[in-house]
């Protein structure tokens, strides 16, 4: 039976660690959690991507963040990642299967994944 | 919405914009009946704002004029034969004690109620994406109860945040452990 004592010892291990500082902010990755998009799925998507990302071992860089309406609602699930020097790039109609592969090319690999990305005249 | 759950995430996401620094989120179950009621501290809303706030064309959005949040409340407790009642207290009237407090009633046994769903997931979403709120999540059905205080939490972990990938993880276990032991 899990219990809040375990917390203490969540407290000692990162304690222990160099680095406890979460996502030093290279990398963003936002998605929608407004209605548009929690109706649509944004929940799975944002946890798989903190998953994923904790799984690549990429939180250092990586910070996963939740905003309101992005203003294309009839493509969410949207996540946009910000990467600095760089142009954002928009994601769109997204599940959790999409997310992982976003974390591992996108966020572990730098290519991007054109195929998901928001183009005006889709 | 498909799930319960994700109505009371959203409904959340308005106390989080109303900058709330403490959330109570309560689920009273009975045989019969699910009384979901959001709380908070934020700035509340002035009686003509409330009055407008089950149109669909009034919300606090920017990106477009129409906000779906509580009318999609509205119509899931009202096609169980429930209904939601919103009661807020705008800062500029009550400088010390504002906020908003949404309830819906649901009769469970209607064939239209939709099932709360994974509302461990839901907790976990929204810790994840405001750590810095006092959060407090109650469900109770009978004598039997699934809680969880963020403050109680942050006396054990110092200055770990909840948001700490463990952290969030332990939460949605402890969550669904309760859950298992509720069912």
């Amino acid at each position: 039976m899990k219990s809040l004592a375990e917390l203490a010892a969540i407290k000692e291990k990162m304690q222990n660690k160099v680095v406890m500082r979460e996502g030093t902010g290279d990398l963003r990755v936002v998605v929608g959690m407004a209605t548009c998009g929690i109706a649509a799925g944004a929940r799975p998507v944002l946890n798989a991507f903190v998953e994923a990302v904790n799984a690549e071992n990429l939180a250092d860089k990586v910070t996963v963040t939740q905003t309101g309406c992005i203003g294309i609602c009839q493509y969410e699930p949207v996540v946009e990642i910000f990467e600095a020097g760089k142009d954002k790039v928009t994601y769109v109609k997204m599940n959790a299967e999409k997310a992982k592969e976003v974390v591992e090319k996108h966020l572990k690999g730098g290519q991007p994944i054109s195929e998901y990305t928001y183009k005006d005249e889709v | 919405m498909k799930e319960l759950s994700l109505n009371i995430l959203d409904i959340a996401q308005n106390s989080v914009k109303a900058k709330a620094d403490k959330i109570d989120i309560t689920i009273e179950e009975t045989d019969e009946t699910m009384l979901i009621s959001v709380e908070d501290n934020g700035c509340g809303m002035t009686a003509d704002f409330l009055e407008s706030v089950t149109n669909p064309f009034t919300t606090t959005r920017t990106t477009r004029s129409v906000g779906l949040g509580i009318p999609l409340l509205q119509l899931a407790a009202a096609q169980t034969g429930g209904s939601v009642e919103i009661t807020s207290r705008h800062k500029s009237e009550y400088p010390d004690n504002h906020g908003t407090r949404t309830s819906a009633l649901f009769y469970k046994n209607h064939i239209d109620f939709t099932p709360l769903g994974d509302i461990a997931s839901t907790v976990v979403t929204l810790i994840q994406g405001q750590p810095g709120i006092e959060w407090n999540f109650l469900h109770s059905k009978g004598d039997k109860k699934v809680e969880l205080h963020t403050e109680e939490m942050k006396e054990k972990l110092g200055d770990v945040p909840l948001d700490n990938f463990e952290v969030i993880t332990w939460i949605g276990e402890y969550l669904r452990e309760q859950y298992d032991e509720l069912s």
